[in-house]
C-alpha cells in the first residue's frame, strides 16, 4: 500500500504538534517590567510597607499592574517599561537601608501554561541589556597567598619549639628558611615535616648558610587552585546577591576563569567595583622596640602617606574571621564599621589582646591591584602588554588596645560612609581567596537590547514570509504542505529551546532565520524528485512514494554533515557563537522530523489511497 | 522555473573556464589576506570598544580630537549604523573605569551622549580564541571529510574539501580584501558557511553516486553533467530560499550582525558556485571510476530490483 501512514505515526505528529504549542506559547507572553523588593536583613517586608511603595508610584504617575510574593521577596509588576527606573528609585528613596531595590523582568506565563512548568525562553545580554565580565583568577597569588599563611605558622611553631630561624622566603610553589646551624635547621625539618605533610622537603648548605626548602606537591598545588576557584566563586555570588541583580549568572568557565553576568544593570561601574574589589583587612600588633628586623614591615597609612608604622609580620586575623559586619557613624559623625566575628577568629582576637593590653594594634586595609605595561621587545619590535599584580597596603587605624577584645567590635579611620558601607558589603560577603583580574568585560545599554530584539523578530518575520510566498509559487499544493512544516518546525524549535532553558541571543536569532532557509531545503529535494519522477512517467503514487524514498539519503547524508559542523561550533565556541550552535542544532533536527514525517503526513492524508490524476506540484 | 529542469547545461565541458574563474578568486583572497590582511575584531585582538548615542549628529573629527587631548592613544572614532552612533575603539591597556569616563569627556563639551554598550577583551582572551579558532575550523574540516570518505569513498572526500576550502578561503578572503570586520560572529557564519556548502556538494555527490550505477555509460563527465543537472534546480531553490531569509537579515537584523549575513550570503554564493563547478569536477581529475563505487554484487541486486 503506498503514501498511507499507520495510525501511531500520526498520533505522534498531533503530540509533537501539542506539546511543541504548549512549551512555545509561554514567548507569547511578554514579561512584565517589574521592581524586586527583598529586605537588607533577610526577612520578608511587610505588607505595609509594599503598600507604602504602591501609593508612593501611584503618585507619581507610575500604573502598577500588580504586587506579588514569592520566596520572601515583593515583585511589584508596572504596566509601562519607562516607568522602570523611576520606580527603583521612588521604592529605594521610601524604603530606605531595610531593603534593596533591583530591576526585574517578572514572567506573565498564565496559570495554565505555568501547570506544565512551560516558561519563556530567556533573553541573552545582547538582548535585554546588562554587563558581563569575564575574570581571571590569579592563581600564583593564590599560592603565594597560602605560602605566607603556612610561613606564618610555621615561625610561630619555631618560635613556641625556642628554634632560631633568620629568614624565611616565598617564591613560586616553595618556602624556604634559613637557619643559623644545621643543627636548627634539621630539627626544624623534623618539626615541621610532622605538622605540614604537604610540603617535599629537601635541605640546603650548612653551618651557617643552613637552609630548608619547602615545595608544595602537584596535588597539593591543584587542591589550592580549585580552592581558590570555588571559594572565589562562592564570594562573587554572595557580592552579586547583596548587589540585588535579578537573574544573576556566575560561572567557572575552563581552569582558571570566571564569568558573571549581571542582567539590567545600568550602572556597570558601581557593579564592576564590587565584583572586583580585592578589599580585605589584617589586624596585627605594632611592632616593639626590641623586635628584631626580620618580623617587622613598615606600612604607610592611607590617607596620610607622610606618617607610618612598624608592624608586625604575624597577622593576628584576616577579614576571613568576619561573620558579619554593618555601617554606621561613630558618636563624632565619622563613618564606621561594626564587625563581628566567628568563633576561631574571636578566640585568636581575644589572645592577642588579653596579653597585650596597652599596646597598639593596626588594621591594615590590603587590595590586590593589577598594572599593565607595554613591553617592547628589542629585536622583532613587538609591543606585549605585561601584566604586573601588585598588592596595596595600608593602615587605616592603630589603636591602643584598651581591653581584651571580643567578638565584636569597631573599625574607625575610613574615608568616606560609601567606603565603610562598600568595605562592610565586602566583609560580610567574604574575601576573594584569589585576587581576580577583568579580561572581558561587554556592557549593552538597555535601548540596545530592545532594538536588538525588535530588528532580530523583525528579520524573523520578513524572513519567513518570503520562504512562504516563494514555497506557494514554485510548488502550489505542495508549497502548503511545506509551508504548514515550516511553520510546525518554528513551534517546535521555539518549544525544545524554551524546554531546554536555553539563552536566546542576537546570533540565536540569526541562527533561526538560517535554519528556516535551510529547512525547506528537504522539502525542495524531495518536491524537485517527485516532478522528475513524474516526468519520467512514474504514476503520481509511485512518484511521490519514489521522491520521499530516493531523497532520503541524501537528505540525511546533508543534515549529518551540517549537525557535526554544529556540534563542533558548540564545542569550541563561546557567548555568541554557542547560541548560534545551539539553535542551528536543534534546528536542524527539528527541520529533519517535520520535512519528512509532517509533509509526508499531509500529502499521504490528501492524496494517499486516493485515485489522483494530476498533482499540484 | 520549470523549464530549467528540462535544461542540460554541459557543465563539465565548461569546467576549466570554471577552474580559472575559482583559480583567480582564490588568488586575488590569498592575496588580500597576505597583503592586507583580516580587520580583527575586538574579539581576536583585544582592547576596548565604546559605542555612544548622541542626540545630534557629531563631528567625529572633534571627537577623536577631544580623546586624543585627553591622553587616549591609539584611538578609532567611526560612525555605527546610524550618524548619531559613534564607535570608539582604544588599543590601550583596560582599565575598569574607561567607559563613564569616556562617556563624561564627551558629555563635558554640553553634548547630549548616552553610553550603548562597552566591550573590553583582554589580549590573552584574544590569543586564546584565535588558537582555539583556528583549531576548531580544522577539526570540522577533517570530521567533515571522514564522515564523507566513510559515506562515500575518499575520493569524494578529498574532492569536498578541496570545495570547502575553496570557499572559505574566498569568504574570508573577501572579509580581507573590503576590510570588513572579522569578529567571532563572523567565525560562526563561516563554519554555517562550511555546513551549508557540504550540504550543497552531499546532495550533488549523492546524485553522481546514484547515476554512476545505475547509468550505463562510462563517460564521466557525461554522468557528471547528468547528475548535476538533475539536482540543478533544487540547488538553486535551495540557495535561492537561503539567500532571500539572508538578505531579510541584512537589511532588518541591524548592525550587530550585518557582517554575520554578508559573510553567509556570500558563503552561501560561492558554496552553490563550487557545488556545482567545483566539487564535482575535481573528481575528474581525481580519476574517479565506475570501480570505485561498484559494491557487492549483492548491493547491486537489491538496487536493480528498486529501479522499475
Amino acid at each position: 500500500m503506498l503514501n498511507r501512514y499507520p495510525l501511531w505515526k500520526y498520533l505522534l505528529i498531533l503530540v509533537v504538534l501539542v506539546v511543541g504549542l504548549i512549551y512555545s506559547l509561554p514567548n507569547l507572553f511578554p514579561e512584565d517590567p517589574a521592581i524586586q523588593l527583598s529586605s537588607a536583613q533577610g526577612e520578608t517586608l511587610e505588607l505595609r510597607q509594599i503598600q507604602r511603595v504602591e501609593s508612593a508610584l501611584e503618585e507619581n504617575g507610575i500604573a502598577v499592574k500588580a504586587s506579588e510574593q514569592e520566596n520572601g521577596q515583593w515583585l511589584i509588576r508596572l504596566r509601562n517599561d519607562e516607568d522602570q527606573l523611576n520606580a527603583r528609585d521612588i521604592a529605594a528613596e521610601l524604603l530606605g537601608s531595610d531593603a534593596t531595590v533591583a530591576l526585574n523582568l517578572a514572567e506573565a506565563t498564565p496559570g495554565w501554561l505555568q501547570a506544565f512548568s512551560a516558561s519563556p525562553m530567556t533573553l541573552g545580554l545582547d538582548l535585554r541589556g546588562g554587563v558581563h565580565f569575564l575574570l581571571e583568577v590569579d592563581m600564583n597569588a593564590a599560592l603565594t597567598q597560602r605560602l605566607e599563611v603556612n610561613a606564618s605558622a610555621m615561625r610561630e611553631l619555631l618560635r613556641s619549639e625556642r628554634i632560631r630561624y633568620r629568614n624565611t622566603e616565598v617564591e613560586g610553589r616553595t618556602l624556604s628558611i634559613d637557619f643559623a646551624s644545621s643543627e636548627d635547621r634539621d630539627n626544624a625539618r623534623r618539626l615541621i615535616s610532622r605538622d605540614f605533610p604537604n610540603f617535599e622537603f629537601t635541605s640546603e648548605g650548612s653551618d651557617r648558610s643552613s637552609r630548608l626548602v619547602m615545595t608544595l606537591s602537584d596535588q597539593t598545588v591543584n587542591e589550592i587552585q580549585d580552592y581558590a576557584i570555588n571559594q572565589n566563586l562562592t564570594t562573587l555570588r554572595n557580592r552579586v546577591n547583596e548587589l540585588g541583580v535579578a537573574e544573576p549568572m556566575v560561572q567557572r568557565q575552563g581552569p582558571s576563569q570566571i564569568v558573571v553576568e549581571l542582567p539590567g544593570v545600568q550602572d556597570t561601574v558601581a557593579a564592576k567595583r564590587i565584583v572586583g574589589a580585592t578589599a580585605n583587612l589584617e589586624f596585627r600588633l605594632e611592632a616593639r622596640n626590641d623586635t628584631p628586623d626580620a618580623e617587622t614591615e613598615t606600612h604607610v597609612f592611607r590617607n596620610d602617606p607622610a606618617r607610618s608604622a612598624e608592624l608586625m609580620r604575624d597577622v593576628i586575623i584576616t577579614g576571613d574571621s568576619v561573620s558579619s559586619a554593618s555601617n554606621s557613624f561613630d558618636e563624632n559623625g565619622r563613618p564606621q564599621v561594626n564587625i563581628n566575628l566567628d568563633g576561631t577568629g574571636g578566640t585568636l582576637m581575644n589572645r592577642a589582646t588579653r596579653t597585650n593590653i596597652g599596646r597598639n594594634m593596626a588594621v591594615l586595609f590590603i587590595e590586590h591591584k593589577s598594572e599593565d605595561t607595554v613591553v617592547v621587545d628589542p629585536e622583532t619590535g613587538e609591543e606585549t602588554i605585561v601584566r604586573e599584580p601588585y598588592v596595596e597596603r595600608g593602615l587605616i587605624s592603630l589603636a591602643t588596645i584598651q581591653s581584651a577584645l571580643g567578638n565584636s567590635f569597631r573599625i574607625t579611620g575610613l574615608d568616606s560612609p560609601t567606603e565603610a558601607a562598600e568595605l562592610a558589603l565586602l566583609l560580610r560577603s567574604g574575601s576573594l581567596a584569589a585576587p581576580i583580574y577583568f579580561v572581558q568585560e561587554r556592557t549593552i545599554g538597555p535601548s540596545l537590547g530592545a532594538e536588538n530584539i525588535k530588528r532580530g523578530l523583525l528579520s524573523v518575520q520578513v524572513g519567513l514570509l518570503l520562504l512562504v510566498l516563494f514555497m506557494l509559487a514554485r510548488y502550489k499544493v505542495f508549497g502548503i504542505f511545506a509551508n504548514v512544516a515550516l511553520a510546525l518546525n518554528l513551534t517546535i524549535l521555539v518549544a525544545v529551546m524554551s524546554m531546554l532553558g536555553a539563552t536566546l541571543t542576537l546570533p540565536g536569532i540569526a541562527g533561526i532565520v538560517l535554519t528556516l532557509g535551510m529547512a525547506v531545503d528537504a522539502n525542495v529535494l524531495i518536491f524537485e524528485r517527485i516532478r522528475e519522477e513524474l516526468r519520467n512517467g512514474l504514476s503520481v503514487q509511485q512518484a511521490i512514494h519514489a521522491g520521499y524514498e530516493r531523497a532520503f539519503t541524501s537528505i540525511v547524508d546533508a543534515n549529518i554533515t551540517t549537525l557535526l559542523v554544529a556540534v563542533i561550533l558548540f564545542s569550541i565556541g563561546t557567548g555568541p557563537v554557542k547560541g548560534f550552535a545551539v539553535t542551528l542544532s536543534i534546528g536542524i533536527l527539528t527541520s529533519m522530523f517535520t520535512a519528512l514525517m509532517v509533509t509526508r503526513a499531509m500529502v499521504n492524508l490528501t492524496y494517499g489511497s486516493k485515485p489522483v490524476k494530476k498533482l499540484w506540484i | 522555473m520549470k523549464p530549467l529542469s528540462n535544461l542540460q547545461i554541459d557543465f563539465m565541458g565548461r569546467r576549466n573556464l570554471a577552474f580559472i574563474v575559482s583559480a583567480v578568486m582564490l588568488v586575488v583572497s590569498i592575496g588580500a589576506l597576505v597583503f592586507q590582511q583580516l580587520n580583527l575584531g575586538l574579539d581576536f585582538t583585544g582592547g576596548t570598544l565604546i559605542e555612544v548615542r548622541y542626540g545630534a549628529a557629531p563631528s567625529l573629527d572633534a571627537i577623536r580630537q577631544l580623546m586624543v587631548e585627553s591622553g587616549f592613544r591609539d584611538v578609532s572614532v567611526q560612525t555605527f549604523g546610524a550618524s548619531t552612533e559613534v564607535l570608539i575603539r582604544l588599543q590601550q591597556a583596560f582599565d575598569p573605569d574607561v567607559g563613564s569616563d569616556v562617556v563624561n569627556l564627551l558629555r563635558s563639551s554640553g553634548e547630549n551622549v548616552n553610553l550603548v554598550r562597552a566591550e573590553f577583551v583582554g589580549s590573552q582572551v584574544g590569543d586564546q580564541l584565535r588558537d582555539q579558532s583556528g583549531l576548531g575550523l580544522l577539526v570540522a574540516l577533517g570530521v567533515v571529510m571522514l564522515y564523507v570518505a566513510f559515506r562515500f569513498q575518499y575520493k569524494f572526500a578529498i574532492g569536498a574539501l578541496l570545495a570547502l576550502l575553496h570557499d572559505v578561503i574566498i569568504v574570508v578572503g573577501i572579509f580581507a580584501l573590503f576590510q570588513l570586520e572579522f569578529d567571532l560572529t563572523v567565525l560562526a557564519a563561516i563554519l554555517a558557511v562550511i555546513g551549508y556548502s557540504l550540504n550543497d556538494t552531499i546532495v550533488v555527490y549523492d546524485r553522481i553516486r546514484e547515476t554512476i550505477r545505475t547509468s550505463r555509460i562510462d563517460d564521466m563527465p557525461q554522468i557528471f553533467n547528468e547528475a548535476i543537472n538533475s539536482t540543478l534546480s533544487r540547488t538553486l531553490a535551495t540557495s535561492g530560499t537561503t539567500m532571500l531569509v539572508l538578505l531579510a537579515l541584512l537589511l532588518l537584523g541591524g548592525d550587530m550582525i550585518q557582517n554575520f549575513a554578508i559573510a553567509l550570503l556570500i558563503g552561501v554564493g560561492v558554496g552553490t558556485f563550487s557545488s556545482i563547478y567545483i566539487s564535482g569536477a575535481l573528481l575528474l581529475p581525481l580519476k574517479l571510476s565506475r570501480e570505485d563505487l561498484i559494491p557487492t554484487k549483492k548491493a547491486i541486486d537489491e538496487e536493480e530490483e528498486e529501479l522499475p
